[in-house]
């Protein structure tokens, strides 16, 4: 689906990326903790989190995730926002908690990067 | 091997200990080289994930250190040296979950115990030195499978 579907289907506010909401869009993670994100989440997906600092940004530019999904009504920080503008990576938030913004978009057609992880050292 | 000796870049990068604000230009950047090198989109990412990662541990622990990436035709090599507590047991830090970090590390998503896991499964070679109270050297390969 397209991110503008995204939007729609979160009730979304699209704080940066208003010009790339034609981005299509088939996987997701979600997580807070980033050395998760960077263990499992897969290039081209979607990044559900509850968290707003840079660093998420920096997370989402290390594994070319296509778009961040700020859950819970979070409002990312000046410098999130500027850093998001300068690494041409959009931000949506939605005030939909992270299981039902994973539960929407999945009952849509979107799936995870992966289902399971495949053993116990939690190595994708 | 002429050829696959071949040295398409080498560049040095300092990281400042404690800044969580900078915390990932150098790996960004490190990136953002490969990619206009033409390295396969595989390693480039691989190479991101572990230069990001060991730049956190960096700015989390230690009060300074220096990445290196050396890039050859297939090979990425990426060399971190710091200044910081060092660690005492290499085992114990290897194992997921095991961690020292503090809150600010925490409130980053970071310090769970996963980064050294992340920096190792995702090299091809993997080497970690260290020294309580001079610092640690992590030595990272990547190579086109």
């Amino acid at each position: 689906m397209k991110l503008s579907d995204v939007k729609e289907i979160l009730d979304a506010e699209v704080i940066v990326g208003e010009d790339n909401l034609d981005l299509d869009v088939k996987t997701a993670f979600g997580a807070d903790l980033m050395s998760d994100v960077l263990a499992f989440a897969k290039a081209g997906s979607l990044l559900l989190t509850g968290l707003t600092n840079t660093q998420v940004i920096r997370t989402a530019n290390v594994l070319d995730i296509a778009a961040i999904i700020l859950v819970r009504g979070k409002k990312p920080s000046t410098e999130t926002i500027a850093l998001a503008r300068e690494l041409k990576i959009p931000i949506l938030t939605t005030k939909y908690i992270l299981f039902e913004t994973a539960g929407r978009l999945y009952t849509k057609g979107i799936v995870g990067c992966l289902q399971k992880v495949d053993n116990t050292s939690g190595r994708n | 091997m002429a050829e696959t000796n071949q040295n398409l870049y080498s560049g040095t990068f300092n990281i400042e200990g404690g800044n969580f604000n900078s915390a990932g230009i150098v790996s960004t950047g490190i990136k953002s080289t490969l990619k206009k090198l033409g390295i396969p989109s595989d390693l480039v990412r691989k190479a991101a994930i572990v230069s990001y990662e060991a730049e956190i541990n960096v700015v989390s622990y230690a009060k300074k250190g220096v990445m290196t990436l050396t890039v050859h035709p297939g090979v990425v090599c990426i060399e971190v040296t710091d200044e910081g507590p060092g660690i005492p047991n290499i085992d114990l830090a290897m194992q997921e979950g095991y961690s020292t970090a503090d809150q600010r590390i925490r409130e980053m998503g970071f310090g769970a115990g996963m980064g050294l896991c992340n920096i190792r499964n995702y090299s091809d070679a993997f080497q970690i030195e260290s020294e309580v109270g001079k610092g640690t050297r992590l030595k990272m390969t990547i190579t086109t499978p």
